[in-house]
């Protein structure tokens, strides 16, 4: 009894080990929190993650990616206190209108914020394409979102295309980097 | 009398109303709520949306709201992991019971493991070994005789 009850003890700090063990091989592998940013790097097309969510300006209304499914988009996340976001919304406003003859549509997702302060934000910028509201950030994970703002560009099959890019759109390092995701968002349907 | 009891009685509904309406400490808020971008709470952290959130919190305190209707509001805005202690209720409530279990079960385990040892030990014990070798004992009675004398 005293043999058998010692053996039981010993096998289950040996699987509580294992089970620990296991779960941080597992996190290393695949818990990175990469999530579709991770595949768009490793030259991956997937398909952009799919949300719902309600829309900045009416409470209630609510906007998901498959509501846009057919139309190029360039998804962008921001938020009101994030300072390159504001240097960069004027500059997505002027995408917006130029390609939006195109068939083109920018979708701000405004995450981790207030919602009030947001629509502060796009009164202030004249912001006139749709956004939605995520203040819990539910989407970032699946998105790989690691900061504000980014921006993806998915084609009219719903797959990310071009780059994930990390700052503002118009620095010096992500102007040729965004015109070429434009290109790669609306060259899809050529 | 009557006239004095009753007062006595308002004077003390009074005092207990004033103490329900203190307003919360912003100091003790802080330390509730969760900053969404670092992780921390909000007085460990100086990012913008907690510098953000201290002065939304600021402001519903000056309006005059109990703690708990700044915390509904926050997490209304930011979901639920804005607040650093789950909820006592629904499945939030298995943060809370589970360390308790976890530490119940522990104590369990640890019980019965010392039971079955100390009986071990009780059962390895040969009663023939508790006595004396009779040639040690005649020694120890004739040094003890010796001294006596």
């Amino acid at each position: 009894m005293t043999g058998r009850a010692r053996t039981v003890g010993q096998i289950f700090a040996i699987g509580a080990v294992a089970l620990l063990l296991g779960l941080l091989v597992w996190k290393l592998a695949f818990g990175s929190g990469g999530g579709a940013a991770d595949q768009l790097a490793k030259g991956k097309h997937p398909a952009a993650p799919a949300f719902e969510l309600s829309r900045l300006e009416a409470n209630g209304s609510k906007l998901s990616l498959a509501d846009l499914k057919g139309k190029p988009v360039i998804v962008n996340f921001w938020a009101s206190w994030c300072i390159p976001c504001k240097d960069e919304a004027p500059a997505l406003q002027k995408t917006y209108e130029k390609y939006r003859a195109q068939g083109l549509t920018v979708l701000g997702i405004d995450a981790q914020d207030f919602r009030e302060d947001a629509r502060r934000f796009t009164k202030r910028f004249g912001v006139t394409y749709p956004v939605v509201y995520d203040g819990s950030g539910s989407t970032l994970g699946k998105w790989g979102v690691t900061g504000f703002p980014e921006t993806f560009f998915v084609d009219r099959s719903g797959r990310l295309v071009g780059e994930r890019i990390q700052g503002g759109i118009d620095t010096e390092r992500n102007k040729a980097a965004y015109a070429k995701g434009i290109q790669a968002a609306l060259g899809q349907a050529q | 009398m009557i006239r004095l009891l009753a007062a006595a009685l308002v004077a003390l509904a009074l005092a207990g109303s004033a103490v329900a309406a203190d307003p919360p400490r912003q100091a003790d808020l802080e330390a509730e709520i969760v900053c969404p971008t670092c992780h921390t709470t909000l007085d460990q952290s100086s990012s913008p949306i907690a510098t953000r959130m201290k002065a939304f919190i600021r402001a519903r305190i000056a309006a005059g709201d109990s703690a708990t209707q700044i915390k509904a509001k926050l997490v209304d805005q930011f979901g639920p992991a804005v607040l650093a202690e789950p909820p006592k209720r629904g499945f939030d409530l298995l943060a809370w019971l589970l360390p308790l279990a976890t530490l119940g079960l522990g104590i369990v385990v640890v019980g019965a493991l010392a039971w079955t040892w100390s009986r071990r030990r009780e059962s390895n014990i040969d009663p023939q070994s508790a006595e004396l070798d009779p040639d040690l004992e005649r020694r120890v009675d004739e040094e003890l005789a010796r001294y006596e004398d």
